[in-house]
Protein backbone atom coordinates (compact mmCIF):
# COMPACT_ATOMS: atom_id res chain seq x y z
CA UNK A 1 0.00 0.00 0.00
CA UNK A 2 3.04 2.33 0.78
CA UNK A 3 4.48 1.80 -2.49
CA UNK A 4 1.08 2.44 -4.66
CA UNK A 5 0.62 5.06 -2.60
CA UNK A 6 3.94 6.87 -3.79
CA UNK A 7 2.15 6.60 -7.34
CA UNK A 8 -0.49 8.26 -6.58
CA UNK A 9 1.93 11.08 -5.93
CA UNK A 10 0.49 14.73 -6.16
CA UNK A 11 -0.26 16.06 -10.29
CA UNK A 12 2.62 18.78 -9.58
CA UNK A 13 5.02 15.44 -10.36
CA UNK A 14 3.97 15.92 -14.02
CA UNK A 15 2.73 19.54 -13.70
CA UNK A 16 0.14 21.38 -15.93
CA UNK A 17 1.23 23.05 -19.16
CA UNK A 18 2.00 20.95 -22.26
CA UNK A 19 4.80 21.62 -24.81
CA UNK A 20 5.33 19.52 -28.09
CA UNK A 21 7.78 20.24 -30.03
CA UNK A 22 7.98 18.55 -33.89
CA UNK A 23 5.79 15.55 -33.49
CA UNK A 24 5.10 13.73 -36.30
CA UNK A 25 2.65 10.11 -36.03
CA UNK A 26 2.19 7.57 -38.45
CA UNK A 27 -0.46 4.61 -38.61
CA UNK A 28 1.39 2.13 -40.36
CA UNK A 29 2.21 4.13 -43.68
CA UNK A 30 -0.54 6.70 -43.21
CA UNK A 31 1.20 9.70 -41.32
CA UNK A 32 -1.47 11.55 -39.31
CA UNK A 33 0.45 14.07 -38.02
CA UNK A 34 3.05 16.47 -39.56
CA UNK A 35 6.19 18.90 -37.61
CA UNK A 36 3.31 19.24 -34.69
CA UNK A 37 4.87 22.21 -32.31
CA UNK A 38 2.66 23.98 -29.62
CA UNK A 39 2.50 25.49 -25.65
CA UNK A 40 -0.21 24.73 -24.17
CA UNK A 41 -0.81 27.01 -21.26
CA UNK A 42 -1.47 25.76 -17.78
CA UNK A 43 -4.74 26.06 -16.33
CA UNK A 44 -6.77 26.93 -19.19
CA UNK A 45 -8.92 25.51 -21.69
CA UNK A 46 -7.20 25.25 -24.91
CA UNK A 47 -9.68 23.89 -28.03
CA UNK A 48 -9.48 21.74 -30.63
CA UNK A 49 -10.52 22.35 -33.92
CA UNK A 50 -10.75 21.07 -37.35
CA UNK A 51 -12.35 18.99 -40.38
CA UNK A 52 -12.95 14.93 -39.52
CA UNK A 53 -9.64 13.42 -40.44
CA UNK A 54 -7.88 16.24 -39.35
CA UNK A 55 -5.43 14.37 -36.54
CA UNK A 56 -6.97 17.16 -33.57
CA UNK A 57 -7.66 13.66 -31.55
CA UNK A 58 -4.71 11.72 -32.63
CA UNK A 59 -2.92 14.29 -31.51
CA UNK A 60 -4.99 15.00 -28.22
CA UNK A 61 -4.59 10.96 -27.22
CA UNK A 62 -0.74 11.60 -27.57
CA UNK A 63 -0.91 13.27 -24.17
CA UNK A 64 -1.81 10.28 -22.17
CA UNK A 65 -0.44 7.89 -24.79
CA UNK A 66 -3.67 6.52 -25.82
CA UNK A 67 -2.34 6.07 -28.93
CA UNK A 68 0.83 3.26 -28.03
CA UNK A 69 -2.91 0.82 -27.80
CA UNK A 70 -3.28 1.37 -31.77
CA UNK A 71 -1.55 -1.31 -33.49
CA UNK A 72 1.09 -0.20 -36.22
CA UNK A 73 1.26 3.19 -34.45
CA UNK A 74 4.60 5.03 -34.04
CA UNK A 75 5.30 8.43 -33.27
CA UNK A 76 8.28 10.84 -33.15
CA UNK A 77 8.60 14.16 -31.19
CA UNK A 78 9.16 15.74 -27.75
CA UNK A 79 6.00 15.74 -25.92
CA UNK A 80 6.42 17.44 -22.53
CA UNK A 81 3.45 17.88 -19.50
CA UNK A 82 5.23 20.02 -17.12
CA UNK A 83 9.11 19.10 -17.13
CA UNK A 84 8.50 15.52 -18.14
CA UNK A 85 8.93 13.98 -20.86
CA UNK A 86 5.97 11.50 -21.46
CA UNK A 87 7.23 9.34 -24.11
CA UNK A 88 11.01 9.16 -22.39
CA UNK A 89 10.28 5.94 -20.17
CA UNK A 90 7.92 7.32 -18.32
CA UNK A 91 4.78 4.88 -16.46
CA UNK A 92 2.59 5.00 -18.42
CA UNK A 93 0.00 4.02 -16.10
CA UNK A 94 1.52 7.04 -13.94
CA UNK A 95 1.06 9.27 -16.68
CA UNK A 96 -3.02 8.22 -17.19
CA UNK A 97 -3.72 9.25 -13.83
CA UNK A 98 -2.68 12.79 -14.27
CA UNK A 99 -3.94 12.50 -17.59
CA UNK A 100 -7.37 11.95 -17.47
CA UNK A 101 -9.88 11.85 -20.38
CA UNK A 102 -13.55 12.26 -20.95
CA UNK A 103 -14.93 10.67 -24.85
CA UNK A 104 -17.63 11.76 -26.87
CA UNK A 105 -19.64 8.87 -25.59
CA UNK A 106 -20.10 8.89 -21.73
CA UNK A 107 -18.38 5.51 -20.53
CA UNK A 108 -19.71 4.87 -16.76
CA UNK A 109 -18.54 1.43 -15.56
CA UNK A 110 -21.81 -0.87 -14.92
CA UNK A 111 -21.79 -0.49 -11.43
CA UNK A 112 -22.36 2.25 -8.83
CA UNK A 113 -22.44 6.05 -9.11
CA UNK A 114 -19.85 5.50 -5.98
CA UNK A 115 -18.03 2.65 -7.10
CA UNK A 116 -17.54 4.47 -10.48
CA UNK A 117 -15.72 7.49 -9.13
CA UNK A 118 -13.59 5.14 -5.94
CA UNK A 119 -12.58 2.81 -8.72
CA UNK A 120 -9.56 5.01 -9.70
CA UNK A 121 -8.66 5.66 -6.54
CA UNK A 122 -8.84 2.56 -5.44
CA UNK A 123 -6.76 1.04 -8.09
CA UNK A 124 -4.16 3.57 -6.99
CA UNK A 125 -4.25 2.27 -3.23
CA UNK A 126 -7.08 4.23 -1.78
CA UNK A 127 -8.56 1.27 0.63
CA UNK A 128 -10.10 3.25 3.48
CA UNK A 129 -13.71 4.47 3.71
CA UNK A 130 -13.84 7.68 4.87
CA UNK A 131 -11.06 8.40 1.91
CA UNK A 132 -13.03 7.13 -0.53
CA UNK A 133 -15.91 9.16 0.88
CA UNK A 134 -14.39 12.36 0.93
CA UNK A 135 -13.00 11.69 -2.56
CA UNK A 136 -16.35 10.68 -4.25
CA UNK A 137 -17.76 13.62 -2.54
CA UNK A 138 -15.22 16.19 -3.25
CA UNK A 139 -15.27 14.73 -6.92
CA UNK A 140 -18.93 14.86 -7.05
CA UNK A 141 -19.08 18.36 -5.86
CA UNK A 142 -15.99 19.61 -8.44
CA UNK A 143 -18.79 18.16 -10.65
CA UNK A 144 -21.73 20.02 -9.52
CA UNK A 145 -23.34 16.56 -9.27
CA UNK A 146 -23.53 16.20 -5.50
CA UNK A 147 -26.67 17.42 -4.78
CA UNK A 148 -28.37 15.97 -7.37
CA UNK A 149 -26.77 12.27 -6.72
CA UNK A 150 -25.80 12.10 -2.81
CA UNK A 151 -29.23 10.40 -1.89
CA UNK A 152 -28.05 7.69 -5.08
CA UNK A 153 -24.32 6.92 -4.72
CA UNK A 154 -25.66 3.18 -4.83
CA UNK A 155 -27.90 3.24 -7.08
CA UNK A 156 -25.97 2.10 -10.75
CA UNK A 157 -24.59 4.65 -13.03
CA UNK A 158 -26.18 3.73 -16.41
CA UNK A 159 -29.34 4.61 -14.80
CA UNK A 160 -28.51 8.14 -15.06
CA UNK A 161 -29.58 10.52 -18.10
CA UNK A 162 -26.77 11.06 -21.04
CA UNK A 163 -25.71 14.42 -19.46
CA UNK A 164 -25.28 13.26 -15.53
CA UNK A 165 -23.43 10.44 -17.14
CA UNK A 166 -21.26 12.18 -18.91
CA UNK A 167 -20.49 14.92 -16.28
CA UNK A 168 -19.87 11.38 -13.93
CA UNK A 169 -17.04 10.53 -16.06
CA UNK A 170 -15.84 13.86 -15.87
CA UNK A 171 -16.28 13.45 -11.69
CA UNK A 172 -14.31 10.29 -12.05
CA UNK A 173 -11.76 11.34 -14.18
CA UNK A 174 -11.26 14.42 -11.14
CA UNK A 175 -11.22 11.02 -8.39
CA UNK A 176 -7.63 11.11 -9.09
CA UNK A 177 -6.76 14.37 -9.11
CA UNK A 178 -5.29 14.58 -12.56
CA UNK A 179 -3.00 18.09 -13.68
CA UNK A 180 -4.86 17.55 -17.25
CA UNK A 181 -8.16 16.63 -18.01
CA UNK A 182 -8.77 15.71 -22.06
CA UNK A 183 -12.03 15.45 -23.64
CA UNK A 184 -12.42 14.82 -26.94
CA UNK A 185 -15.92 15.96 -28.60
CA UNK A 186 -17.50 15.17 -24.43
CA UNK A 187 -21.14 16.98 -25.50
CA UNK A 188 -21.79 16.19 -29.08
CA UNK A 189 -24.39 13.55 -28.00
CA UNK A 190 -25.58 15.40 -25.18
CA UNK A 191 -28.96 18.07 -25.78
CA UNK A 192 -27.96 21.92 -24.95
CA UNK A 193 -29.02 22.17 -21.25
CA UNK A 194 -26.47 19.06 -20.61
CA UNK A 195 -24.05 21.04 -22.90
CA UNK A 196 -24.32 24.02 -20.67
CA UNK A 197 -23.70 21.96 -17.29
CA UNK A 198 -20.39 20.73 -19.29
CA UNK A 199 -19.17 24.12 -20.58
CA UNK A 200 -19.75 25.62 -17.01
CA UNK A 201 -17.88 22.61 -15.29
CA UNK A 202 -14.78 23.06 -18.17
CA UNK A 203 -14.99 26.59 -17.05
CA UNK A 204 -14.92 25.65 -13.23
CA UNK A 205 -12.60 23.14 -13.78
CA UNK A 206 -9.67 25.17 -15.33
CA UNK A 207 -9.21 27.41 -12.25
CA UNK A 208 -7.22 24.43 -11.40
CA UNK A 209 -6.91 21.71 -14.71
CA UNK A 210 -5.39 22.13 -17.76
CA UNK A 211 -8.05 21.13 -19.96
CA UNK A 212 -8.11 20.47 -23.72
CA UNK A 213 -10.84 19.52 -25.50
CA UNK A 214 -11.38 18.43 -29.17
CA UNK A 215 -14.90 20.24 -30.16
CA UNK A 216 -16.37 20.19 -34.07
CA UNK A 217 -18.59 23.02 -32.60
CA UNK A 218 -17.04 25.99 -32.94
CA UNK A 219 -19.47 27.99 -31.18
CA UNK A 220 -18.29 26.28 -28.21
CA UNK A 221 -14.85 26.91 -28.64
CA UNK A 222 -15.46 30.60 -28.33
CA UNK A 223 -17.42 30.17 -25.45
CA UNK A 224 -15.30 28.36 -23.34
CA UNK A 225 -11.60 28.38 -24.76
CA UNK A 226 -9.10 30.35 -24.44
CA UNK A 227 -6.47 29.09 -26.88
CA UNK A 228 -7.85 27.78 -29.72
CA UNK A 229 -5.62 25.22 -32.48
CA UNK A 230 -7.03 25.18 -36.22
CA UNK A 231 -6.06 21.37 -37.79
CA UNK A 232 -5.77 20.63 -41.18
CA UNK A 233 -4.27 17.70 -42.59
CA UNK A 234 -2.33 16.15 -40.10
CA UNK A 235 -1.09 20.09 -39.59
CA UNK A 236 -1.31 22.47 -36.87
CA UNK A 237 -2.24 25.41 -38.88
CA UNK A 238 -2.95 27.88 -36.32
CA UNK A 239 -2.84 28.14 -32.73
CA UNK A 240 -3.52 31.44 -30.90
CA UNK A 241 -6.33 33.30 -28.26
CA UNK A 242 -9.45 32.17 -28.96
CA UNK A 243 -10.55 35.88 -29.79
CA UNK A 244 -8.14 36.28 -32.54
CA UNK A 245 -8.62 33.38 -34.09
CA UNK A 246 -12.05 33.68 -34.20
CA UNK A 247 -12.24 37.34 -35.07
CA UNK A 248 -8.86 37.88 -37.06
CA UNK A 249 -7.27 34.32 -38.01
CA UNK A 250 -3.90 34.86 -39.69
CA UNK A 251 -4.18 32.03 -41.79
CA UNK A 252 -6.27 31.89 -44.60
CA UNK A 253 -7.56 28.07 -44.55
CA UNK A 254 -8.33 28.70 -41.24
CA UNK A 255 -10.50 31.50 -41.90
CA UNK A 256 -12.04 29.71 -44.73
CA UNK A 257 -12.89 26.36 -42.16
CA UNK A 258 -14.29 28.49 -39.83
CA UNK A 259 -16.59 30.82 -42.17
CA UNK A 260 -17.86 27.77 -43.54
CA UNK A 261 -16.56 28.31 -46.81
CA UNK A 262 -14.06 25.04 -46.76
CA UNK A 263 -14.00 22.75 -49.56
CA UNK B 1 -29.74 26.84 -50.04
CA UNK B 2 -26.50 26.60 -48.05
CA UNK B 3 -25.62 28.20 -44.72
CA UNK B 4 -22.58 29.71 -46.29
CA UNK B 5 -25.01 31.43 -49.70
CA UNK B 6 -27.48 32.09 -46.96
CA UNK B 7 -25.20 34.58 -44.91
CA UNK B 8 -23.76 35.83 -48.21
CA UNK B 9 -26.78 36.82 -49.26
CA UNK B 10 -27.66 38.55 -46.20
CA UNK B 11 -24.12 40.26 -46.13
CA UNK B 12 -24.77 41.06 -49.57
CA UNK B 13 -28.34 42.68 -48.70
CA UNK B 14 -26.70 44.77 -45.56
CA UNK B 15 -24.12 46.30 -47.76
CA UNK B 16 -26.83 47.28 -50.38
CA UNK B 17 -28.71 48.91 -47.47
CA UNK B 18 -25.77 50.73 -46.13
CA UNK B 19 -25.16 52.00 -49.64
CA UNK B 20 -28.56 53.37 -49.78
CA UNK B 21 -28.56 55.49 -46.07
CA UNK B 22 -24.78 56.48 -47.15
CA UNK B 23 -26.60 57.71 -50.34
CA UNK B 24 -29.31 59.76 -48.55
CA UNK B 25 -27.34 61.31 -45.80
CA UNK B 26 -24.36 62.74 -48.73
CA UNK B 27 -27.53 63.86 -50.62
CA UNK B 28 -28.86 65.62 -47.17
CA UNK B 29 -25.27 67.04 -46.98
CA UNK B 30 -25.57 68.48 -50.39
CA UNK B 31 -29.27 69.50 -49.96
CA UNK B 32 -27.95 71.44 -47.03
CA UNK B 33 -24.92 73.29 -48.33
CA UNK B 34 -27.27 73.74 -51.60
CA UNK B 35 -29.96 75.35 -49.04
CA UNK B 36 -27.36 77.63 -47.67
CA UNK B 37 -25.55 78.98 -50.66
CA UNK B 38 -29.14 79.92 -51.83
CA UNK B 39 -30.72 81.60 -49.16
CA UNK B 40 -33.74 78.82 -49.44
CA UNK B 41 -34.96 78.48 -46.21
CA UNK B 42 -37.78 75.62 -47.49
CA UNK B 43 -35.17 74.02 -48.37
CA UNK B 44 -33.46 73.96 -45.47
CA UNK B 45 -36.39 73.26 -43.03
CA UNK B 46 -37.08 69.57 -45.83
CA UNK B 47 -34.42 68.12 -44.31
CA UNK B 48 -35.45 67.11 -40.69
CA UNK B 49 -37.78 64.81 -42.82
CA UNK B 50 -35.60 63.20 -44.51
CA UNK B 51 -33.48 62.63 -41.45
CA UNK B 52 -36.36 60.91 -39.91
CA UNK B 53 -35.95 58.36 -43.29
CA UNK B 54 -32.16 57.80 -41.87
CA UNK B 55 -32.93 57.32 -38.49
CA UNK B 56 -35.02 54.29 -39.85
CA UNK B 57 -32.24 53.52 -42.13
CA UNK B 58 -30.24 53.15 -38.89
CA UNK B 59 -32.77 50.91 -37.27
CA UNK B 60 -33.08 48.92 -39.66
CA UNK B 61 -29.55 47.97 -40.65
CA UNK B 62 -29.01 47.27 -36.94
CA UNK B 63 -31.73 45.10 -37.34
CA UNK B 64 -30.23 42.99 -40.20
CA UNK B 65 -27.39 43.10 -38.02
CA UNK B 66 -29.05 41.18 -35.02
CA UNK B 67 -30.26 38.86 -37.18
CA UNK B 68 -27.45 37.99 -38.61
CA UNK B 69 -25.21 37.93 -35.12
CA UNK B 70 -27.97 35.45 -33.62
CA UNK B 71 -28.95 33.33 -36.42
CA UNK B 72 -25.81 32.74 -38.10
CA UNK B 73 -23.33 33.63 -35.13
CA UNK B 74 -20.06 35.27 -37.96
CA UNK B 75 -16.57 34.77 -37.38
CA UNK B 76 -13.34 35.92 -38.30
CA UNK B 77 -14.20 38.42 -42.01
CA UNK B 78 -18.25 38.19 -41.83
CA UNK B 79 -18.07 38.89 -38.22
CA UNK B 80 -15.90 41.82 -38.56
CA UNK B 81 -17.75 43.23 -41.37
CA UNK B 82 -21.53 42.60 -39.35
CA UNK B 83 -19.42 44.37 -36.33
CA UNK B 84 -18.34 46.76 -38.88
CA UNK B 85 -21.58 48.05 -40.04
CA UNK B 86 -22.89 48.18 -36.76
CA UNK B 87 -20.78 50.31 -35.49
CA UNK B 88 -20.62 52.61 -38.83
CA UNK B 89 -23.99 53.36 -38.99
CA UNK B 90 -24.06 55.59 -36.02
CA UNK B 91 -21.73 57.52 -38.20
CA UNK B 92 -23.73 57.63 -40.87
CA UNK B 93 -26.72 58.35 -38.99
CA UNK B 94 -24.83 61.38 -38.07
CA UNK B 95 -24.24 62.88 -41.27
CA UNK B 96 -28.18 63.06 -41.64
CA UNK B 97 -28.17 64.59 -37.93
CA UNK B 98 -25.71 67.06 -38.82
CA UNK B 99 -27.08 67.62 -42.44
CA UNK B 100 -30.77 68.18 -40.89
CA UNK B 101 -29.27 70.42 -38.26
CA UNK B 102 -27.40 72.74 -41.18
CA UNK B 103 -30.87 72.78 -42.61
CA UNK B 104 -32.15 73.94 -39.52
CA UNK B 105 -29.72 76.71 -39.16
CA UNK B 106 -30.34 77.94 -43.32
CA UNK B 107 -33.96 77.82 -42.00
CA UNK B 108 -33.76 80.17 -38.53
CA UNK B 109 -30.72 82.13 -40.42
CA UNK B 110 -30.79 85.55 -39.38
CA UNK B 111 -30.81 88.46 -41.91
CA UNK B 112 -31.67 88.22 -45.48
CA UNK B 113 -28.35 88.19 -47.03
CA UNK B 114 -24.89 86.87 -45.92
CA UNK B 115 -22.54 89.36 -44.29
CA UNK B 116 -19.42 87.11 -45.77
CA UNK B 117 -18.53 85.23 -48.66
CA UNK B 118 -18.92 81.64 -48.86
CA UNK B 119 -16.71 79.94 -50.64
CA UNK B 120 -14.86 78.40 -47.88
CA UNK B 121 -17.93 77.19 -46.16
CA UNK B 122 -19.05 75.97 -49.68
CA UNK B 123 -15.55 73.97 -50.16
CA UNK B 124 -15.72 72.66 -46.77
CA UNK B 125 -19.82 71.12 -48.09
CA UNK B 126 -18.53 69.82 -50.95
CA UNK B 127 -15.78 68.53 -49.05
CA UNK B 128 -17.97 66.88 -46.39
CA UNK B 129 -20.19 64.98 -49.31
CA UNK B 130 -17.12 63.43 -50.87
CA UNK B 131 -15.79 62.29 -47.49
CA UNK B 132 -19.30 60.60 -46.38
CA UNK B 133 -19.42 58.99 -50.12
CA UNK B 134 -15.83 57.87 -49.93
CA UNK B 135 -15.70 56.53 -46.49
CA UNK B 136 -18.98 54.17 -47.17
CA UNK B 137 -17.70 53.27 -50.49
CA UNK B 138 -14.32 52.12 -48.91
CA UNK B 139 -16.18 49.81 -46.99
CA UNK B 140 -18.11 48.60 -49.22
CA UNK B 141 -15.66 48.02 -51.93
CA UNK B 142 -13.08 46.87 -49.21
CA UNK B 143 -10.35 49.01 -49.70
CA UNK B 144 -8.21 50.41 -47.32
CA UNK B 145 -6.25 52.79 -49.77
CA UNK B 146 -9.70 54.89 -49.89
CA UNK B 147 -9.87 54.95 -46.49
CA UNK B 148 -6.33 56.08 -45.61
CA UNK B 149 -7.38 59.31 -48.61
CA UNK B 150 -10.46 59.51 -46.39
CA UNK B 151 -8.57 60.02 -43.34
CA UNK B 152 -5.68 62.01 -44.84
CA UNK B 153 -8.72 64.58 -46.47
CA UNK B 154 -9.95 65.48 -43.00
CA UNK B 155 -6.94 67.61 -42.60
CA UNK B 156 -8.08 69.62 -45.20
CA UNK B 157 -11.09 70.08 -43.60
CA UNK B 158 -9.89 71.27 -40.38
CA UNK B 159 -7.60 73.78 -42.56
CA UNK B 160 -10.83 74.85 -43.88
CA UNK B 161 -12.55 74.58 -40.81
CA UNK B 162 -9.96 77.24 -39.15
CA UNK B 163 -10.08 80.00 -41.67
CA UNK B 164 -13.60 80.09 -42.20
CA UNK B 165 -13.20 80.61 -38.00
CA UNK B 166 -10.80 83.66 -38.68
CA UNK B 167 -12.96 84.85 -41.49
CA UNK B 168 -16.18 84.91 -39.22
CA UNK B 169 -14.00 86.29 -35.92
CA UNK B 170 -12.36 88.81 -38.12
CA UNK B 171 -16.06 89.86 -39.21
CA UNK B 172 -17.47 89.96 -35.66
CA UNK B 173 -14.33 91.87 -34.86
CA UNK B 174 -15.01 94.77 -37.27
CA UNK B 175 -18.93 95.15 -36.42
CA UNK B 176 -20.34 92.71 -34.51
CA UNK B 177 -23.66 94.49 -33.77
CA UNK B 178 -23.93 94.11 -37.33
CA UNK B 179 -22.48 91.31 -38.08
CA UNK B 180 -22.75 88.96 -34.70
CA UNK B 181 -25.33 87.00 -34.94
CA UNK B 182 -25.17 85.80 -38.38
CA UNK B 183 -21.54 84.89 -38.36
CA UNK B 184 -22.32 82.69 -35.26
CA UNK B 185 -24.91 80.70 -37.38
CA UNK B 186 -22.53 80.84 -40.18
CA UNK B 187 -19.78 79.19 -37.30
CA UNK B 188 -21.72 76.47 -36.43
CA UNK B 189 -22.94 75.64 -39.96
CA UNK B 190 -18.55 75.28 -40.24
CA UNK B 191 -18.65 73.33 -37.06
CA UNK B 192 -21.16 70.98 -38.15
CA UNK B 193 -19.42 70.05 -41.39
CA UNK B 194 -15.85 69.98 -39.56
CA UNK B 195 -17.92 66.94 -37.06
CA UNK B 196 -19.23 65.17 -40.53
CA UNK B 197 -15.41 65.18 -41.43
CA UNK B 198 -15.03 63.44 -38.19
CA UNK B 199 -17.47 60.85 -38.18
CA UNK B 200 -16.04 59.98 -42.28
CA UNK B 201 -12.76 59.66 -40.16
CA UNK B 202 -14.44 57.03 -37.82
CA UNK B 203 -16.17 55.14 -40.96
CA UNK B 204 -12.91 54.80 -42.72
CA UNK B 205 -11.25 53.43 -39.38
CA UNK B 206 -14.02 50.95 -39.00
CA UNK B 207 -13.12 49.85 -42.69
CA UNK B 208 -9.64 49.54 -42.20
CA UNK B 209 -10.58 47.11 -39.45
CA UNK B 210 -12.97 45.31 -41.54
CA UNK B 211 -9.69 44.76 -43.21
CA UNK B 212 -6.76 44.23 -40.89
CA UNK B 213 -8.71 43.00 -38.07
CA UNK B 214 -7.31 45.99 -35.55
CA UNK B 215 -9.10 48.72 -35.05
CA UNK B 216 -6.83 52.20 -34.73
CA UNK B 217 -7.66 56.03 -34.39
CA UNK B 218 -6.60 58.36 -36.62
Amino acid sequence: MRKKDKSAAPAQEFGQSISVSCANLWYGELQALREVSIEIPARQVTAFIGPSGCGKSTFLKCFNRMNDLVPGCRVEGSFRIGQTDIYGGTDVNALRRHVGMVFQKPNPFPMSVYDNIAYGPRTFGVRRRTELDEIVETSLRQAAMWEELKDRLGRSALGLSGGQQQRLCIARALAVRPGVILMDEPTSALDPISTGKIEELCEALSESTTIVIVTHNMQQATRISHKTGFFLLGELVEFGDTDDVFANPKDSRTERYITGRFG
Amino acid sequence: MSARKQLEEELEDLKTELVEMCRLTADMIASAIDALVRFDRGLGHSLAETDRRVDEYEMDIEKRCMRILIRRQPVAKDFREVSTALKMITDIERFGDQASDIGDLVYTMPGDRYVKNLSHITAMGELAVRMARESVNSFIRNDERLADEVISLDDEMDGLFLTVQDELIELIRRDGKANGEQAIALMMVAKYLERIGDHAVNVAEWTKYNETGVHQKF
